[in-house]
């Protein structure tokens, strides 16, 4: 089977976030970076798959140099190739443009599945997946936390309020996964070395067939105008007294301030 | 000419390279998710859990510079110190447990042993399928190892070994034995062969275990051999070239020491820094104190050095240079380095430092053995003035 897996390289979670001072973006320098979680579940996701029916995993990225190393990342977790799409006018790309110049990239070749991340812990939009689709012309499933394969299709378990929503779906499809689908595995020493040793194909937007103005800023239907850092969190409020009115003060405040009763 | 770029230098790279960082961000997070949580009750009840190996073992751990065709890691020493430092930050038992498995038996049976004994040994033992130690200190002989009396007798068919060795890391659990036996009573150093003893071998026991002051979750027992019949095949190396083999496998060693020190010390300074912010006394955190500060950049400075010295001795090591003078720097100063950061890092923490609801006594209590196994410091010191002074006349 041949799979394709979308990754992105966004900034590590835990690390504090400063925004620029024109509030256009935020200061990139000295920011980790790693492989967006969910993206990482797929990574996964697609190496079992490769364990079970045989075939080829193929990383897919669209981002700046660094991206490479969300890559390697992946080669070491013990995917068989990876593509980087690396073009500067990108970097004004909106979601629609990104999914465009993967599609673009993923219909050149060969592929029975494509798994991406349900969303991007940057900037959680959750809109490049099931963008992919539409431009391939191709079915999908979302926010699966179970996949089964068949002979041309698959079976997708999806988490929705208060029930699971199984999914038949025709392959090829996008499949976009929620973390609690699988538990990926750690890169192994071997496969360290292994990922350095494989090349990994560069593509410019040029090279996919994109004229001048197809994907960049200009094309973006979505312009970010500003980022503000949240408003600073109140700090909480301690109960006093006896237990039985500490609580009827509680459910008091839970309804009628917080209104989460 | 203003603004040609100079290559000056450009043999000297002070960061990791690509691949060394994924490993250390990979050995970082499985560490901290796997092995940090089960710290404490490793501790307190002397064991760790066995499957722990194999784990480490499919990850290239356990014989990490150990080429990927003998089922190892495939990577270099400086990857080696990389890992090491990180599963010590977690836990330093374990680092021990690894360190032992990669250093003292791993690498003397991939550069001394033949085909056979790498076919028949290293493979288990990098894959974490067999678990390997180290048998060289007795009774008689710490420092001085050459006076080892541990006899092995040429019976014919066998090699007939006798005696008792003492303070041996992974003993009790050990699959393969890495032993140093007196073959000839008469030459010395020069007298001393190295043999591969396997559990279950004719006259080959676990003696007494210890009870340690330190890395509780690591075993160390004695190694009885009562009449014990190895095949001949089972000579590692040449007769009478075990010193040799046990000094060349120690260099070694004590880069994996000094990385395991170094993760010992890094512990004591996070786990400080965390306490320093939230603990306040006199109206704020004590973090704000000038004491409290310089405690924090004096430990700083001197695992930033310890770490430089590790790293430099381990590239010094992949050069194919002679690196002895380099592993005993890098091991004499983290070792020193991480018995003071942890006795510090008690003392921040004060009354809370003292008690085993923190973690901070055990580090104090781990970073101690890094100043005596695998060559005390008074034995570094000896080693590097050799290197200073030449040899005696």
């Amino acid at each position: 089977m041949n799979i394709v897996v979308c990754v992105k390289h966004v900034p590590d979670t835990e690390a504090p976030i400063r925004i620029q001072q024109d509030g256009r973006g935020i200061d990139e320098s000295a920011l980790p970076y790693v492989v967006n979680y969910y993206d990482e579940h797929g990574i996964e996701e697609a190496l079992r798959i490769k364990e079970r029916v045989g075939g080829t995993v193929t990383l897919i990225t669209a981002g700046p140099a660094r991206a490479a190393q969300a890559l390697r990342t992946g080669l070491a977790m013990g995917a068989d190739e990876a593509i980087h799409i690396e073009d500067p006018t990108l970097d004004g790309a909106d979601h629609l443009g990104v999914a465009r110049a993967l599609a673009a990239m993923i219909s050149t070749r060969p592929c029975d599945l494509v798994i991406c991340g349900k969303l991007a812990t940057d900037d959680n939009a959750a809109i490049v997946g099931p963008a992919l689709a539409e431009y391939l012309r191709i079915p999908q499933a979302t926010a699966v936390t179970k996949l089964e394969l068949g002979d041309g299709k698959a079976t997708a378990h999806r988490e929705i309020e208060g029930a699971v929503e199984v999914l038949e779906v025709a392959l090829p499809a996008v499949i976009t996964v929620e973390r609690s689908i699988n538990e990926p595995r750690y890169p192994s020493l071997p496969g360290i070395m292994k990922a350095k040793r494989t090349p990994i194909t560069a593509k410019t937007l040029g090279e996919l067939g994109f004229a001048l103005g197809d994907a960049d800023a200009g094309a973006a239907h979505v312009e970010v105008l500003e980022y503000t850092k949240p408003p600073a969190r109140p700090s909480g409020r301690v109960l006093e007294g006896e237990p039985a009115a500490m609580v009827k003060e509680l459910v008091r405040l839970l309804r009628e301030e917080a209104k989460v009763l | 000419m203003l603004g040609a770029k100079i290559a000056l230098g450009d043999r000297v790279e002070f960061d990791l390279g690509e691949e060394h960082r994924l490993l250390q961000a990979t050995v970082r997070e499985w560490a901290t998710s796997r092995i940090l949580p089960l710290a404490a009750e490793m501790d307190r009840t002397a064991r760790y859990p066995p499957e722990l190996l194999r784990e480490m073992g499919d990850l290239g751990l356990m014989g990490v510079f150990i080429p990927e065709a003998y089922g190892g890691g495939g990577m270099d020493t400086l990857s080696y110190f990389v890992a090491i430092e990180e599963i010590a930050r977690a836990e330093a038992a374990i680092a021990a447990v690894v360190a032992v498995n990669n250093s003292l038996d791993c690498y003397p049976i991939f550069t001394f042993g033949t085909e056979a004994q790498k076919r028949r040994y290293l493979v288990d033992l990098a894959r974490g399928r067999k678990l390997g130690c180290y048998c060289l200190t007795e009774p008689g002989a710490g420092s001085d190892a050459a006076s080892l009396q541990v006899s092995a007798r040429d019976d014919g068919d066998r090699w007939v070994l006798n005696g008792t060795k003492i303070f041996v890391t992974n003993g009790v659990e050990a699959d393969v034995l890495i032993v140093y036996a007196r073959t000839d009573p008469t030459l010395g150093s020069r007298g001393i062969s190295a043999f591969i003893a396997e559990k279950g071998d004719p006259g080959l026991a676990v003696g007494k275990v210890e009870h340690k002051l330190g890395i509780r979750a690591s075993s160390t027992c004695e190694i009885v051999l009562d009449d014990c019949r190895l095949p001949k095949d089972r000579l590692l190396g040449e007769r009478g070239k075990g010193f040799h083999i046990a000094l060349s496998t120690l260099d070694g060693g004590r880069i994996g020491i000094a990385a395991q020190a170094l993760g010992i010390a890094r512990a004591a300074l996070e786990d400080s820094i965390a306490y320093a912010k939230e603990r306040r006394q006199f109206g704020k955190p004590i973090a704000e104190f000038q004491a409290t500060q310089w405690k924090l950049a004096d430990m700083a400075t001197r695992i930033h050095a310890g770490r430089l010295l590790g790293y430099r001795a381990a590239w010094i090591r992949d050069q194919g240079r002679r690196y002895t003078r380099e592993a005993s720097i890098a091991k004499l100063f983290a070792s020193e380095t991480a018995v003071w950061a942890a006795s510090h890092a008690v003392q921040i923490f004060g009354g809370y430092g003292y008690v085993q609801d923190y973690p901070v006594e055990r580090h104090f209590r781990d970073a101690k053995i890094t100043e005596i196994y695998e060559g005390t410091s008074e034995v570094q010191r000896l080693v590097i003035a050799r290197q200073l002074l030449g040899p005696s006349p």
